[in-house]
């Protein structure tokens, strides 16, 4: 693939702390190359503001190579922005075209503040898994590993479901800022594992309490969620919860 | 001159055939009563592997534990990203594996270089890891029948190797994260994410407390506690570029070593065959094609120097095999540090592709036409989805470009037996210790040794310290508190007032160019003694002219940098300065000097059987070595041949 240099407009959300309100803010950047994925054009960026003597553009951001989960960025209105099954880091810049206007902001939800610029607080997903999304075997216990069969189909709907990153991209692209694809994608592998039944009703009530006491939206069944999940976890897992959830509430005891 | 120390290291290790050291030692270890382990408070820094897995299970224990990550979730680690697998000597496969044969291999792979005790425990546990994590719900890789699947791994002639599709470390990580979340519900484990740890905690000579930064407010805060147990990875980003996330850093055990840790082995440091090459000089880290790809993927280069021809149109007579061609038995899947040599000599001699010549072909073409394309994608899909997101191009139709990037450091903080610092009531496990690798890693040993040191490992041995040591409770007022926050204050103020020109990542750049070039896969002396001297201007230059804008109370990135930053920059110095003491080859240090007619590395067993662990004294003096002998009581080291 050869290499094109673009000249870009940014719309950056700009914000200096929790309590500012924000705005965005736009800036020329010249010179980019194709080849750079979309989080060091923002290095870039950075480097040109420090010369220029103003503070750069804080975002999260971690391994670079999509599975962390970390990199979060609502590009041109779409959560990471416009490939599919693709985080903000792996995005490059051969998507966009020269003299493109290019619009970043960071996770809009209510379950997610902002604290600074691009930056959110994800920590009501960390809190909604110590609410179930886990087995409780303490370490110790197991027995031999394939003592436990698992007939390889059904290990991949476990793994489908298990492959979520946690990123809250399914959030930013909800309008109601739903967490159910999240909380599926726990539910589910757990659910159709052997090893997640003996918690499988308590499991999903938690967790389905859990997110509501964090303010997320109510599902519709819009599906924009699986259309932005970098890591293609289906709606079908959403379904599966829903599944979980009446029978938990009607055989629950506890 | 180096400056050794005249005691050698005591390193704990148990007497008794090598077989029933750990089950003796577990019997000889001092027990804390279940009652009484709710007075204990233990301090877990990083949520990786090693973390989450020993914040969970102590807490399982009934410890109080208070877990620490800069990241805005411990679920972030960065063995999230580790694809290929878990090595346990399971045998499933019927096929000759045992604890022995995975004891040997590990220690072979590590250039004889590891301490054999601590590599045959490892061994031991393995199999007991891959239970905990079936039980727990890790999705690993099944048979049509429902059994566990393996696949085989470098330096391995036996299928050992458990796996989930290639997100292998992002599930056992999932798995230790949900553990520990699991204890957050409880109220057993207090979760700190978005924390630095910047200074450790030191009283009367034991371990108590760190200090942190919040990161989202600035604030400095102390934490005390009954031991500190640190598990923060590995240093590789002192190259700048490598396969680690970019906040990985070595700030935490450098502050330690700045207190009295030493620090073994900082020059093992291991180059990864199978990496994305770099595309311009904007370039902010390098992506791993993960090492399961060479079981089906054959490496090579065209015979004909510079030849420009794309792949599709150069026939197998002119194509070079070379690792087929050098090493026959082992072929693609020999071990790392030989594969990153044997690409770089290609490179090296003109035979390497792509735009910079500074690559190999990782090639999918024979495996193809023998499996089709299916079964390829379901090994590989998510690798070579990620490989055409980065390079544009379609993997299943033409040949990956790869080229050695910096992967993992086996080099860490000096630890006994029990996985404890030479400063009791600091424990290090997982990557940030030196203890089980030796000079080179073997593919999925990673991930073993990080759910080992933390589930099976430190568990037991943490007892004996608690046990058996008068431990008062200390107040944040106890001057060695105050004096260790006043420190990190003072770091930080210091770091903004430069107001100097650079960006701290300029500065990181220029370091890791440095080190790639002088320290990276061929050392020697003439580069190396370089390179300390550049290092020094670097550093003092870091200090006269970095730019950090901002202030340090609130969320300030440049900031966190700037003290990574500047911590890489003594680490450097202290790097080069083992790897210009080993005067031998071994494993992933490769001193041109010291090199077989064939090019292969010469280890010098009469002189450098030892681990090198570093007594930091400051930027002033020089610091001073003190060894610890391997003794090799069951395997007589050989040369490592994969021919």
């Amino acid at each position: 693939m050869s290499n094109h240099l673009l000249n870009l407009n940014l719309r950056v959300w700009r914000q200096s702390g929790p309590n500012d309100e924000g705005s965005f803010k736009t800036y020329r950047l010249s010179g980019v190359s194709t080849h750079m994925s979309f989080l060091e054009m923002l290095d870039v960026l950075n480097e040109q503001l420090i010369v220029q003597g103003e503070e750069p553009v804080a975002f999260d951001h971690d391994c670079r190579e999509g599975i962390c989960g970390m990199c979060s960025l609502m590009i041109n209105g779409q959560a990471h922005g416009p490939d599919n099954a693709t985080t903000t880091c792996q995005l490059h810049m051969r998507r966009f075209s020269d003299g493109d206007t290019v619009t970043i902001e960071p996770w809009r939800a209510s379950a997610f503040p902002v604290l600074r610029d691009l930056v959110v607080d994800r920590s009501a997903f960390d809190r909604i898994i110590a609410a179930g999304g886990f087995v409780s075997v303490n370490t110790g216990n197991a027995p031999d590993g394939n003592s436990i069969l698992v007939p390889g189909v059904r290990q991949e709907v476990a793994m489908d479901g298990a492959a979520c990153i946690g990123c809250g991209a399914c959030v930013a692209a909800c309008k109601n800022a739903s967490a159910m694809l999240f909380v599926s994608a726990k539910v589910s592998q757990l659910a159709v594992l052997p090893q997640g039944h003996p918690e499988r009703n308590a499991r999903v009530l938690n967790m389905v309490a859990q997110m509501d006491k964090e303010g997320f939206g109510s599902c519709t069944n819009t599906s924009e969620c699986e259309a932005a999940c970098p890591a293609e976890v289906s709606v079908s897992h959403i379904a599966r919860l829903n599944r979980e959830y009446l029978r938990a509430s009607i055989l629950a005891e506890n | 001159m180096v400056r050794v120390a005249s005691d050698t290291l005591n390193s704990r290790v148990p007497d008794g055939p090598l077989q029933q050291k750990w089950d003796k030692h577990r019997f000889d270890l001092k027990l804390v009563n279940p009652a009484n382990k709710r007075k204990f408070t233990v301090i877990v820094v990083g949520t990786g592997l090693a973390g989450g897995s020993a914040a969970a299970s102590m807490a399982e224990l009934g410890y109080n534990v208070k877990a620490f990550c800069f990241q805005d979730s411990p679920r972030r680690a960065h063995s999230i990203a580790a694809q290929g697998g878990i090595n346990a000597a399971k045998n499933y496969q019927n096929d000759g594996d045992s604890v022995w044969r995975l004891f040997y291999d590990t220690l072979k792979g590590g250039d004889y270089r590891a301490r054999e005790a601590n590599v045959h425990r490892l061994a031991q546990v393995s199999t007991s890891i891959i239970d905990q994590c079936v039980s727990q719900g890790v999705p690993f890789a099944r048979e049509y029948g429902g059994t566990l699947a393996n696949r085989s791994f470098g330096g391995a002639q036996v299928s050992r190797t458990f796996y989930c599709r290639g997100q292998t470390g992002q599930q056992l990580l999932l798995g230790a994260y949900q553990a520990m979340m699991r204890q957050v519900g409880t109220g057993k484990v207090k979760l700190f994410a978005r924390r630095e740890m910047l200074e450790l905690i030191v009283v009367d000579g034991v371990a108590r407390g760190i200090v942190v930064r919040n990161l989202t407010t600035g604030q400095l805060e102390t934490h005390t506690a009954d031991a500190v147990v640190l598990c923060t990875g590995g240093y590789g980003n002192v190259y700048y570029l490598s396969t680690m996330a970019k906040g990985c850093n070595v700030t935490a055990a450098w502050r330690c070593a700045r207190k009295g840790a030493l620090f073994a082995n900082p020059c093992y440091t291991q180059i990864h065959p199978t990496c994305i090459p770099v595309s311009g000089d904007y370039q902010s880290k390098l992506t791993l094609m993960s090492e399961s790809l060479r079981n089906d993927g054959r490496v090579w280069v065209p015979m004909a120097k510079g030849d420009k021809r794309s792949p599709d149109q150069i026939p197998d007579a002119e194509r070079d095999y070379y690792l087929e061609r050098r090493y026959p038995s082992f072929g693609n899947l020999a071990p790392r540090d030989i594969s990153s040599r044997a690409a770089k000599e290609r490179c090296d001699a003109g035979n390497g592709v792509g735009d910079s010549g500074l690559a190999v072909f990782l090639d999918f073409r024979d495996a193809i036409k023998r499996d089709g394309e299916d079964v390829i994608r379901k090994k590989y899909g998510n690798l070579f989805h990620m490989y055409n997101k980065i390079t544009a191009e379609d993997p299943y139709k033409q040949p990956m470009r790869i080229f050695p990037a910096v992967h993992y450091t086996m080099g860490g903080l000096w630890v006994d037996y029990n996985l404890m610092s030479n400063v009791p009531g600091l424990y290090v496990l997982g990557e940030a210790n030196f203890s089980d690798h030796g000079a080179n890693r073997l593919g999925a040993s990673a991930l073993m040794q990080g759910l080992s040191d933390g589930y099976f490992v430190l568990p037991y041995t943490i007892g004996d310290h608690l046990a058996t040591t008068k431990l008062d409770k200390i107040r944040d007022d106890h001057p060695a508190c105050m004096q260790a926050m006043q420190e990190a204050q003072n770091r930080i103020n210091k770091l903004i007032a430069v107001q100097g020109k650079r960006s701290v990542d300029s500065f990181h750049r220029e370091l890791g160019l440095l080190m790639w070039d002088q320290c990276g896969m061929a050392r020697n002396r003439k580069g190396l003694t370089e390179a300390i001297d550049r290092i020094r201007g670097l550093r003092d230059e870091y200090w006269r002219d970095v730019r950090v804008l901002g202030s340090g109370t609130t969320l300030n990135q440049s900031l966190e940098k700037a003290g990574r930053v500047a911590d890489f920059m003594e680490f450097a110095e202290l790097l080069a300065t083992d790897a210009l003491h080993r005067e031998e080859s071994c494993g992933g240090h490769f001193r041109e000097e010291y090199q077989t007619e064939e090019g292969e590395a010469a280890r010098n067993d009469a002189d450098f059987s030892y681990v090198g662990a570093w007594e930091y004294r400051g930027t002033e003096q020089e610091p001073i070595l003190h060894k610890e002998p391997l003794v090799f009581e069951n395997v007589k080291p050989s040369t490592r041949s994969y021919k």
